[in-house]
């Protein structure tokens, strides 16, 4: 059953006549107790969807979808009490430099046990010794020892693993149906990043969470995710779930995102790139938005902006998704061309 | 912690002594005789100026004179003024409390007004709102305290009548000087039409000397707004849900005072470089008039004592600042 | 006064390289308040310059009969004295007109003394480090401890009134600010790579400092200087308004302040006219002040 739907997401920035398009015309549900990825590179728009989920994006961003509904009820006509009602408390966000995302003013007993001062329940609500209680259940939970010290310390006394920890618990403080983890690792060390993953998956599990993880980093979506989102430029590019998408990737996006992982490059001198860069606010191309970096392009690439093909659970965003052998399906010929062009450095 | 307040308070000795050195000094630059300069008389004869030379300790070596000084300054004793004949410490403390009371009631306008002004520029940015309280702000630092204050004096006194002129009190009141602070004394006198004179005296002058600390505020409070508002932190506390305005004014105003409060404590050397000014205006018998007349009618007692220890005081004020920056700070307090 | 020149952005911005005058101009010019500012600065420079064509009267002439003549477009006021008349019957527009060479020339000698002892200290002190730079700093550290006005009329009592000691007053005033910033950026610059590479080519200590260091931290300077204009005026409107600055009969916009009290009443324009020429002047820089910062620093831009 689907806990988050978004239909037909919009996202801009900047001037009217010339915005800078982040997120353009975006599909995506995630059902109740799922674990998806969404994926991308900088510039995809994968956090800025979620932001938008959120309500967190504020002026001078504009916002609009056709629909945008969480465990049925309809985030755009919710009033600003109402959101905050529900955003922190059925839906929780975490972000990606949890040192930066804490406030270095305040303690992390304040900031955890604001958290249920606003959203717990009746007891936590009013009683300063019943927050503190869950505050201290909390720590214990994200694995955090010797939480009674911790409870007093501010966020620079922390490493970046500890802060992220408070910041998980500060999220599932409340118990919500569905936490997006916005790039949770990527600001961690190595030997930490592991930690923290099982951390989520295991609070997911046991909380019977929905759980959206935002990365750009697919190794850790092989491990995590039951089905994935890659996004590019703005638009959902492919869906599937995993083991499928990656062993017969269907967009020539997923497919080179892939090639370029060390695991797959093992016989080689150099890692397989992906020429060019994602389209900026000036340069957004007609048609296709990959197909200035797409080894497959063809004419009607340049010409026609392909729509979702496929069934529901496995779709592609390509006139000529590729096979399970890797080739471009649909009639594809080859161009005489043999460089694809580039959009430039 | 400690070693934090003690560090503070290590710089602070320096520069405690180069000014000691400068008030000291300033008996000697000062162009004349030394003699004439310290006791008032012109044109003695030989024997009374051999005599008040030695007196005033000034056929001794300098640095020895200077450790003379310093003794002195620690005892309390910081000469006599040629006008009134009256210690300048006693001087000093009986006339600074009236000081004092202009600069508080002049930075609570200043932050009182400032700080909303300055949240509001940054909440509302490039907007009306914001155009209107910088532009404010910008004429306000622009303008010569001393004209703004005869502005206020010609449109509020002359034009409309609605405050007082001149003086701390009208002059029919009466009140027994304990504090020396005109509002506490004359509530602790129970005489409530001298509080009301009293707090109708203060206002035009705290609006004048405020001004400027005002202005300074408020763009800085706008700016440390700015930058706050685009802190991770904050769309942390819009992401649990927070109010509004808790997210404004408890994460973000929090962590903008920090930068606020340091220029809020330099204010108060502009306070009493304002006051002089000031005081000079609307006649209040606070230590800037004291001061500016020692220097009029060349009572070089006055001015050296006057400078030595207003600058202790503004030291002293800087130092407090530091200290509670420290408070403020947790990265500080906790290391 | 103080807080235009101590802005807590004491940083080093890079110089724009030469050819991008026309780059730098753009920059400036997107902020209508300064451009604003750089009209209003070559206006009374205009002013300045012809003040003894433009003036209607000598500002120093005494016309006795018309004292305290109210402005043209009052009752009693005439097209002669176009704003009236001060309480010796002097024109107040013939001694603003020449009020404004008064206060660009104060402004311009104090800053200029203060800006080139400051930077040579400032260089040296950043340079050279050791004792040298730490007794530097001290002194400069006590000249900032006093409020900047009281600094200002302990340098006069010593030297005496006049229009030349308040510049000189003013020029120590202003000394420390940009001691310091010559310093804080001759530290930052002396360790990057050009520096060093400068001095394995085997340049001098003094080439160093200046023909190379120096270029380089030039945009926080100039953003001082100007506002340092600001400041330098308003000091000595001050020093004139309390007799210790300008004596009379200088038409020096401070001193024509100077006992207006007791006019306040019958004669406001006395008053109101030095006061308003003064802000005018003072906004112009600060507007000029903040332009210069925006265009040259865009990492500070709000």
């Amino acid at each position: 059953m689907a806990l988050l739907e978004i239909e037909d997401l919009h996202v801009e920035f900047g001037s009217e006549a010339q915005p800078l398009i982040a997120v353009d015309g975006v599909d995506l549900a995630v059902d109740v107790g799922e674990v998806a990825a969404l994926v991308g590179e900088s510039g995809s728009g994968k956090s800025v969807t979620a932001l938008a989920a959120m309500g967190l994006v504020e002026f001078p961003g504009r916002v609009r979808a056709k629909r945008l509904v969480f465990s049925g009820r309809d985030l755009l006509s919710l009033g600003d009490a109402q959101r905050r009602a529900l955003v922190g408390k059925e839906i929780a966000m975490i972000f990606q430099d949890p040192l930066a995302s804490l406030n270095p003013c305040f303690t992390v007993a304040f900031q955890l046990m604001e958290t249920l001062r606003v959203h717990g329940t009746d007891a936590e609500r009013s009683n300063a010794h019943a927050r503190r209680v869950r505050a201290l259940e909390l720590l214990r939970l994200v694995e955090i020892p010797d939480p009674e010290a911790r409870l007093r310390a501010f966020p620079h006394q922390l490493s970046g693993g500890m802060a992220q920890r408070v910041m998980i618990a500060m999220a599932i403080a409340c118990r919500p149906q569905l936490l997006i983890a916005d790039e949770p690792t990527t600001a961690l060390d190595v030997t930490v990043q592991a930690q923290v993953l099982d951390l989520l998956l295991r609070l997911q599990r046991e909380q019977g969470m929905a759980l959206i993880l935002i990365t750009h980093d697919l190794a850790i979506v092989a491990e995590t995710a039951q089905r994935v989102i890659v996004m590019y430029a703005g638009e959902v590019v492919e869906t599937g779930p995993v083991p499928a998408i990656f062993e017969a990737p269907r967009h020539p996006y997923t497919q080179a995102l892939l090639a370029a992982l060390p695991e797959h490059n093992r016989d080689r001198a150099r890692l397989e790139a992906i020429p060019g860069v994602v389209p900026g606010q000036y340069d957004r191309p007609r048609g296709c938005l990959l197909h200035p970096r797409c080894p497959y392009a063809v004419e009607r690439c340049r010409r026609e902006r392909p729509l979702l093909y496929g069934p529901s659970e496995r779709q592609a965003r390509c006139h000529f998704a590729l096979d399970a052998s890797g080739r471009p399906t649909g009639g594809w010929k080859p161009e005489t061309r043999t460089a694809p062009s580039e959009a430039g450095a | 912690m400690l070693a934090f307040i003690l560090r503070r308070v290590a710089l602070i000795i320096p520069t405690f002594v180069g000014v000691t050195l400068l008030a000291f000094a300033l008996i000697h630059l000062i162009p004349g005789d030394p003699v004439e300069n310290l006791s008032g008389e012109r044109g003695m004869d030989p024997a009374r100026r051999q005599r008040l030379l030695h007196e005033f300790g000034l056929d001794r070596p300098l640095p020895v004179q200077y450790g003379a000084y310093i003794g002195e300054v620690l005892h309390g004793d910081l000469g006599s003024s040629l006008t009134t004949h009256e210690r300048v410490l006693d001087e000093f403390l009986t006339l600074f409390p009236a000081t004092i009371e202009l600069a508080f009631f002049a930075m609570v306008f200043a932050v009182g007004l400032g700080l909303p002004a300055g949240i509001l520029a940054a909440l509302r940015r490039n907007t009306v709102a914001d155009y209107a309280v910088m532009g404010v702000s910008l004429t306000g630092y622009s303008m010569p305290i001393f004209w703004w204050a005869l502005l206020l004096i010609l449109f509020f006194s002359v034009q409309l009548g609605w405050t007082p002129v001149s003086g701390r009190i009208a002059v029919e009141y009466d009140v027994a000087t304990t504090t020396g602070f005109m509002l506490i004394d004359t509530l602790r006198a129970g005489d409530w039409a001298a509080f009301r004179s009293a707090i109708s005296h203060l206002i035009l002058p705290s609006i004048a000397l405020g001004t400027i600390p005002l202005a300074v505020i408020a763009r800085m409070t706008r700016s440390a707004m700015l930058e706050v508002l685009r802190e991770d932190y904050v769309r942390t506390a819009r992401a649990k849900g927070l109010p509004r305005w808790r997210v404004i004014l408890v994460h973000a105003l929090r962590n903008a005072l920090i930068p606020v409060i340091t220029v809020i404590g330099l204010q108060v050397g502009l306070l009493l470089s304002g006051a002089i000014l000031t005081e000079t205006i609307f006649s209040w018998p606070g230590v800037g008039n004291w001061l500016v007349h020692g220097v009029q009618s060349r009572d070089y007692p006055v001015v050296q004592g006057g400078i030595l220890l207003i600058a202790t005081i503004v030291i002293s004020v800087n130092l407090i600042v530091d200290l509670l920056y420290g408070v403020v700070n947790p990265r500080i307090r906790h290391g | 006064m103080d807080e235009a020149i101590s802005s807590p952005l004491e940083q080093t911005i890079a110089a724009p390289a030469p050819g991008t005058m026309r780059e730098f101009w753009r920059s400036y010019a997107q902020s209508g308040g300064a451009l604003i500012g750089l009209a209003l600065i070559v206006a009374l420079l205009l002013l300045a310059l012809f003040a003894d064509v433009i003036s209607p009267h000598p500002p120093n002439e005494q016309y006795r009969q018309f004292t305290l003549q109210p402005p043209m477009w009052e009752e009693g006021g005439s097209s002669n004295f176009i704003l009236g008349t001060d309480p010796v019957g002097r024109d107040m527009l013939s001694r603003l007109i020449h009020g404004t060479r008064l206060s660009l020339l104060i402004g311009l000698i104090s800053v200029a003394l203060s800006l080139s002892f400051g930077v040579l200290l400032g260089v040296i002190a950043g340079y050279v480090r050791g004792p040298t730079e730490t007794i530097l700093m001290r002194l400069m550290d006590v000249m900032l401890a006093l409020p900047s006005l009281l600094l200002a009329i302990a340098v006069v009592a010593i030297l005496g009134p006049g229009l030349i000691n308040a510049m000189y007053a003013i020029a120590i005033v202003l000394l420390p600010h940009y001691v310091r910033l010559a310093r804080a950026a001759v530290i930052a610059e002396a360790g990057k790579e050009y520096v060093q590479s400068s001095r394995i080519a085997g340049a001098g200590a003094l080439r160093l400092m200046f023909n190379t260091i120096l270029p380089n931290c030039a945009a926080p300077l100039i953003v001082q200087a100007t506002l340092g204009f600001s400041s330098a005026i308003l000091d000595a409107a001050a020093l004139g308004f309390l007799g210790l600055g300008a004596q009379p009969p200088t038409p020096e916009w401070g001193s024509m302040l100077a006992g207006a009290l007791e006019f306040i009443q019958r004669a406001p324009w006395v008053v109101t006219f030095p006061g308003l020429a003064i802000l005018i002047t003072v906004l112009a820089f600060n507007l000029m002040g903040d332009g210069l910062r925006d265009a040259l620093d865009p990492k500070l831009k709000r």
